[in-house]
């Protein structure tokens, strides 16, 4: 079995964020495995240990019923993200899975071309070997702030 | 109109007049309304430090005492507070001496608060307990004698609670909360809340308008299968499903709710050609849609407002209280708190969580809602003179046996003319 090293986690995160920021939603579900947990909350929320998120999905399925619901029903104006992910620090590896933290920087640029600071924050990451590949078995994150601005649309 | 409203528009050579507003005309809204700042001012004094009942929090965040959340009344800062006593008390966030914000963070446990700025130090009910170097250093300085701690403090706030929820009112004339609410509407209230309650998490939503464009949006029941796709195309809510809406008799408070219905008819909208309905779009993981008839009524979902600043919400099982807070003209902030029940079996934590993906701020159901106030915001930019048109249903503003109405939204201008005087 692959060793999961720095390399390959700084991989999959430069390939996840790609995958979103290109706008390249419907293999956005690829990267996680079946049984995954993916949420989106707040600092605030996990230092009170608040369950809730403000994306919550706890099966790829979820995660592909978002970007059909996106795709098809909801309304909101044309934008795109822009990550910027800082360095990974790996917190604990057994032979089965590696959690690690990513920070992440989020620009969203309207059709107009007003770019804002959208989000700031910390992906904290459980990272599982499927075949020869690395999947998020869970991924949340974190943001800084509480505070959402108009609406979260495309996914974090 | 019998204040003076300078819309801003007739500074402008060539500019259309401003429009006045007739009395008693509710399907005509000024659109300078959403746009004067003589007007949010007025709203802080008559509105929010007016004759009504302001949401501030939830029983279940204030558990212990020495348990506060700082919030707001309008754009008042506030403290709520469980003091040892039990009960809750709550006072404006500002030091007697200079004005500066007493609590400085969000929440917490105290036994006291002191304000940084001078040390003055006040109690959970926002009384002034002391005051650095009083009598001065050596015989010097200090307070004069005739200076006495219980004439200064900041301004108090009444409180009432009400199955769990927690408002607070600066006028001694306001209602009781029952009646300030309505029979019906504290019915509708008691329905939900009808155990401890369990806070599942926090956002705040920043909303790009005017804070009463979101209140009318909440009170839009013509909107809700429109605008928001997700609901039609799964059947969630539809204005053939079964359903209805109440306004309060003061107009402030509305319900709007739906039930379970199998029978209603399948082709509405796709007759009349309508953006809503899409064909074949069906979900891969549909626990979301679930619903589990919690409140034994079949009622799959009720939207409830209460003037100025308050919505419960039951989507399903996804529960959520939303305080509305203007943060200026332009800007207002949209406070979710979800919850649940004390006594929720882990299936239903996991369904809550589950369903909370239908609201907040990314909700498949309500994440158009933070956009379209904005529209409405840039769309009317120069048309301080112009107006909107709330027509539906009619001019009534008492409770209708069906949702294509703008009624609830004719109720939030009758209240809110009344208060302002306007």
């Amino acid at each position: 079995m692959n060793v999961i090293t720095l390399d390959r986690i700084m991989a999959v995160q430069a390939a996840y964020i790609r995958c979103i920021d290109s706008g390249a939603l419907e293999s956005w579900p690829e990267f996680f495995t079946d049984d995954c947990l993916y949420k989106v909350t707040t600092a605030e929320n996990e230092r009170n240990g608040f369950e809730a998120g403000i994306v919550y999905a706890d099966s790829r399925g979820m995660l592909a019923d978002r970007i059909l619901a996106l795709r098809e029903a909801n309304v909101y104006e044309q934008q795109r993200y822009r990550h910027i992910v800082g360095l990974p620090s790996i917190i604990k590896q057994s032979t089965a899975d590696t959690e690690c933290e990513t920070p992440f920087f989020v620009l969203r640029i309207m059709h107009d071309g007003q770019t804002d600071i959208f989000a700031t924050g910390v992906y904290v990451d459980t990272l599982r070997q499927v075949g020869s590949d690395l999947k998020f078995s869970r991924k949340l994150a974190v943001c800084d702030s509480s505070r959402i601005d108009t609406l979260l649309a495309i996914p974090l | 109109m019998n204040i003076n409203i300078d819309t801003g528009a007739d500074t402008l050579r060539n500019a259309a007049p401003a429009i006045e507003w007739p009395k008693d005309e509710l399907t005509r809204i000024p659109y300078w309304i959403y746009q004067n700042p003589e007007i949010l001012a007025l709203e802080q004094q008559r509105i929010y430090e007016g004759l009504v009942w302001n949401f501030l929090c939830l029983e279940a965040e204030l558990k212990e005492p020495g348990d506060y959340r700082a919030t707001f009344v309008g754009s008042m800062p506030v403290v709520v507070a469980r003091d040892f006593d039990d009960e809750i008390y709550a006072f404006e966030n500002r030091c007697a001496h200079r004005g500066a914000l007493i609590v400085l963070d969000s929440g917490g446990k105290a036994r006291d608060f002191t304000c940084v700025y001078h040390a003055w130090n006040y109690d959970l009910k926002g009384n002034l307990k002391a005051v650095a170097f009083e009598d001065g250093v050596n015989g010097r300085g200090g307070m004069p004698k005739s200076f006495c701690r219980s004439e200064h403090g900041p301004r108090k706030l009444r409180i009432a609670t009400f199955h769990g929820l927690v408002f607070g009112s600066l006028s001694d004339d306001v209602p009781p909360i029952e009646e300030y609410f309505g029979e019906e509407i504290a019915a509708r209230i008691a329905r939900v809340l009808r155990k401890p309650l369990v806070v599942t998490g926090r956002t705040t939503q920043v909303l790009p308008n005017n804070w009463k464009l979101y209140f009318e949006n909440v009170k839009d029941t013509y909107h809700a299968s429109l605008l928001h796709t997700f609901f039609t195309t799964f059947r969630i809510n539809r204005l053939s499903q079964k359903g209805g809406m109440v306004v309060d008799p003061s107009g402030g408070n509305h319900a709007s709710f739906s039930y379970t219905d199998k029978d209603a008819p399948q082709d509405d909208y796709a007759a009349m050609g309508i953006r809503s309905e899409i064909e074949g779009l069906t979900l891969k993981d549909k626990s979301l849609l679930k619903c589990v008839d919690e409140f034994g009524d079949g009622g799959n979902m009720q939207i409830l407002t209460v003037f100025p600043n308050f919505v419960l919400q039951q989507i399903q099982n996804t529960l959520a209280v939303r305080q509305i807070l203007p943060k200026g003209l332009h800007q207002t902030a949209l406070n979710w708190t979800t919850f649940g029940f004390d006594d929720d079996t882990p299936e239903m934590k996991r369904l809550r969580l589950q369903q909370n993906n239908l609201a907040g701020p990314a909700g498949y159901v309500s994440m158009e809602d933070g956009a379209v106030g904005g529209f409405v915001q840039r769309g009317i930019t120069a048309a301080g003179s112009e107006g909107a048109v709330v027509q539906m249903g009619g001019s009534g503003t008492t409770n209708e046996g069906t949702r294509a109405t703008e009624a609830a939204i004719r109720g939030f201008w009758k209240r809110y003319r009344g208060l302002m005087n306007i």
